[in-house]
């Protein structure tokens, strides 16, 4: 595997008497798009404010492209969109990303600012102040501008609490383009369906503590066919859906009617569910 | 500091300016202060006047006419610092606490150009403006009592840059108390600490009148603690140093807050403050969890 984006290792954060993070290893790789999934309070913001050099830890490391944390040369490589932000209201889409061309010391100019917008889906809106925008389009508007100076991590807290349908395809899809382009994306989120949906890789962390970690696949149990028949309904644990047919054959040719057929697999749900116990923040 | 830092600094100094613009700070503020002007010029008017016909032909020991300009001239003073205290202050509401609490301040912090510049920026931008603001009012004073009674200060410029240099420390002071408070703690701890400082350089003038040295020395070293005093108390009696007689003596306490000459090394001192008061707020920021 190419060297992490993101890496961090042993990582814990204490504030006060309150253990926000024990001991969290995690890896992001070039072009990997890591959901991170947790209850309220598990921990998920600290790591990704760890990350991009707000917090500061108390324990272990967070490396960005072998850089610390929070290092200039670390900040440099990354984009961040925090689950509470707020613009100037006053100024319009346009003057917020050449504001951030300048921090950022992207050379994009009018061309980056004008991709980006097309790319949130706002490029009628570039003139427009951020006063006068919903949240959904600020949401999108906070996106484009973690992408300013094309960052080759993107953290992501929350990104799509405030959209709708419509806004949260508009982003799936923003997130399956930058995967192409190899940016690794860490993103937090309480969507599960939609962390399946896109997601290489999942991290779940429950009481500071990462729980479980895989691919959605791996993740998910053993799949099974359930078939309704005449005596009842019947379970083939482990069957997956090119058994489907086979088992119906069987069936039918045992005698049985057969009235309803379901290839079932364990859900992230189910998972997510198994692996924070029922916790909620 | 590199030049992208530089470049960096210069966006968010920007940010500050064009922010004061589109929320009609400045607008409010040339409004006010040209309703300032106006009174003072009509007051100044008058008073002159008055005071020229009162005293005309009437032999004293008491220059009624310098007294009438220097005390009106220390009204201006005052209010000039005040109004330079209040822009400094509202320039610097809310900039580390208050900003990160709404979430303004994260998406420019995790930049490369990092807390420490960002802080100095954001300095750089409320005391340059705070202190030009302080030193054209100042300078629209001085031509007023020139224009209404042909009266102006004994020294011109050293009253000018010490006002600014004071409303550059109450800018790093409520920088220092956003790191640390929420925006109304900020506020009202801010202008707390100005009004005790105004406070205790009038009682150090008092404990001269009344030759009492302990009132005198507390009165002191309090301002010096609070320089900003120091340096207006410096910038009143540099008004009227070249006041002689019963008038200088009555001019120094004057009722806008009592003139003292600057102490040696009271500019030098002033700096090292300023500077302290500012490597503490880059020091509180930098150890802050956003």
């Amino acid at each position: 595997m190419a060297a992490p984006v993101l890496a961090v290792h042993e990582l814990s954060k204490r504030y006060g008497s309150q253990q926000a993070l024990a001991g969290v290893d995690l890896e992001v790789g070039p072009g990997q798009l890591v959901g991170l999934l947790g209850p309220n309070g598990a921990g998920k913001s600290t790591l990704t404010k760890i990350a991009c050099g707000l917090v500061r830890p108390s324990g272990g490391r967070a490396e960005v492209l072998g850089r610390p944390a929070g290092s200039p040369e670390a900040r440099a490589a990354l984009g961040y969109l925090a689950e509470l932000f707020r613009f100037p209201n006053w100024c319009t889409a346009e003057e917020l990303l050449r504001f951030h061309q300048r921090l950022a010391g992207s050379a994009g100019g009018e061309a980056e600012r004008h991709e980006l917008l097309e790319l949130v889906e706002l490029g009628d809106a570039a003139g427009k102040r951020v006063e006068a925008m919903s949240k959904g389009m600020q949401q999108r508007l906070g996106v484009a501008q973690a992408l300013v100076g094309s960052p080759r991590l993107l953290l992501l807290d929350e990104p799509t609490s405030a959209l709708d349908p419509v806004g949260r395809r508009i982003v799936r899809e923003l997130l399956e383009e930058l995967r192409r382009r190899e940016v690794a994306v860490l993103l937090n989120s309480h969507l599960l369906s939609e962390v399946e949906l896109i997601c290489d890789h999942v991290a779940i962390i429950a009481g500071g503590r990462l729980v479980k970690a895989g691919t959605p696949e791996d993740l998910a149990g053993p799949a099974a066919v359930e078939v309704e028949t005449g005596s009842g309904v019947k379970t083939f644990a482990g069957a997956v859906r090119e058994d489907a047919p086979r088992i119906v054959a069987e069936l039918v040719a045992a005698g049985e009617r057969v009235y309803r057929v379901e290839v079932r697999h364990s859900s992230l749900e189910d998972v997510y569910l198994d692996a924070v116990g029922g916790q909620t923040g | 500091m590199n030049g992208a830092q530089l470049r960096s600094a210069a966006a968010v100094v920007g940010l500050s300016i064009q922010e004061g613009l589109r929320r009609r700070v400045f607008l409010a503020v040339l409004v006010l202060t040209a309703g300032f002007l106006a009174l003072f010029a009509l007051g100044a008017h008058f008073a002159f006047r008055d005071v020229d016909e009162f005293a005309n032909g009437v032999p004293g020991v008491l220059d009624a006419h310098a007294f009438t300009g220097a005390t009106i001239f220390g009204l201006a003073m005052f209010a000039t610092l005040f109004l330079g205290a209040v822009l400094a202050v509202f320039l610097t509401l809310g900039v580390v606490r208050g900003d990160a609490e709404s979430g303004l301040l994260q998406p420019i912090v995790v930049r490369p150009i990092g807390r420490t510049t960002m802080l100095l920026a954001r300095f750089a931008g409320a005391a340059s403006l705070s202190a030009a603001y302080v030193v054209v009012v100042y300078l629209a004073s001085c031509a007023i009592t020139e224009a209404t009674g042909n009266w102006s200060p004994d020294h011109l410029l050293g009253p000018a840059l010490g006002l600014a240099l004071g409303v550059a420390i109450i800018a790093a002071l409520s920088l220092l108390a956003s790191a640390v408070l929420s925006v109304t703690a900020q506020g009202i701890v801010v202008f707390m600490v100005f009004g005790a400082g105004l406070t205790a350089g009038l009682m150090a003038q008092i404990g001269n009148a009344i030759n009492s040295d302990s009132l005198h020395s507390i009165g002191r070293v309090a301002s010096w603690a609070l320089p900003f005093e120091g340096l207006y108390a410096a910038s009143l009696h540099a008004l009227i140093s070249g006041t002689s007689g019963l008038t200088g003596v009555v001019l120094q306490l004057g009722p806008f807050g009592g003139s003292e000459a600057a102490g040696p090394g009271l500019v030098a001192w002033a700096f090292a403050y300023l500077l302290g008061v500012l490597a503490l707020a880059a020091f509180v920021f930098s150890r802050r969890d956003l």
